[in-house]
């Protein structure tokens, strides 16, 4: 039971994330309106997708480093994982923006630059099913993945900030904590993103040793 | 003491500022009706069937894992 404290600790923060979320005292802010709670629920995808996709890249660069096949199914798992809560994330967007916005998809450049940012990991799964040989494959995949994690941070932190944006914090546009992110929410948005980055790293772990079992079985 | 005092002076004061109306409509009604414990209920339930799940996959994995 001891090894699974941090998956209770992630267990217990979700579910708190969805009592506190929807009764604690948010800010009455115009347009917004009770909506701002998506906050607690929307974001965290984002903060889960980024932290499985550092995992990924720091385990595509110790296979490079050690040759170990382990490594390799790490990356693959984190990045499918990572798929997953990034199409969540676009989706649970896509229907705020919708009532907030007016539009699904009001070509917001974060929004924009989110989906390209997704394809490109989409190209990662792609690449490693056309190529057969497994060392070759685990080699040019991690290589890919290594060169996709920046432009992931570009498009999603630096590219939106450059222009016009409807994100916060995003071109000229104040961040959430400048004036309606309070202790109040603070309380629960913290949680709440520490609870999805442990269930996202769950998720990878459970497939990956599904994966090694797969590649035990195929090897013999 | 003085400091705890002065903290939750603050405290209170801070959560009064809320109380404020400034004509932006939000789900009171749901509130004082008291039909969002009925969403939280709901949630809840799907939330912790959902991690619920995620633990059998768990269990049932490393005992697979054993016989490897």
């Amino acid at each position: 039971m001891s090894k699974n404290w941090w998956k209770i600790t992630a267990s217990v923060f979700v579910l708190y994330t969805v009592v506190a979320g929807l009764l604690l005292k948010v800010p009455t802010l115009p347009i917004l309106h009770e909506s701002i709670r998506n906050l607690y629920f929307h974001v965290p995808m984002w903060f889960a997708m980024i932290v499985i996709y550092t995992v990924a890249v720091v385990n595509s660069i110790r296979y490079l480093k050690t040759n170990n096949e382990k490594y390799d199914l790490i990356a693959v798992e984190s990045v499918n994982t990572g798929l997953l809560f990034g199409f969540v994330g676009l989706v649970s967007g896509m229907i705020w923006a919708n009532f907030t916005w007016g539009s699904p998809w009001p070509n917001d450049p974060k929004l924009n630059s989110a989906a390209i940012a997704t394809l490109m990991y989409l190209a990662y799964t792609v690449l490693r099913s056309s190529l057969d040989e497994e060392q070759k494959r685990a080699k040019i995949s991690a290589i890919y993945n290594i060169f996709a994690f920046p432009v992931m941070v570009v498009l999603l932190f630096v590219l939106p900030r450059l222009t016009d944006s409807l994100h916060p914090g995003n071109g000229g546009n104040p961040g959430f904590g400048a004036y309606d992110l309070d202790s109040n929410m603070r309380l629960v948005f913290y949680p709440a993103v520490l609870g999805w980055i442990g269930i996202a790293v769950w998720i990878m772990n459970i497939r990956f040793r599904i994966r090694k079992l797969e590649n035990i079985k195929n090897q013999i | 003491m003085k400091k705890i005092v002065l903290f939750i002076i603050t405290l209170i004061s801070s959560i009064t500022v809320f109380a404020q109306d400034n004509g932006v409509d939000m789900a009171d009604k749901l509130r004082s009706s008291g039909k969002i414990y009925v969403v939280v209920a709901v949630m809840l339930l799907l939330f912790t069937a959902f991690i619920l799940y995620l633990f059998s996959i768990d269990r049932r994995l490393k005992k697979i894992e054993k016989e490897n």
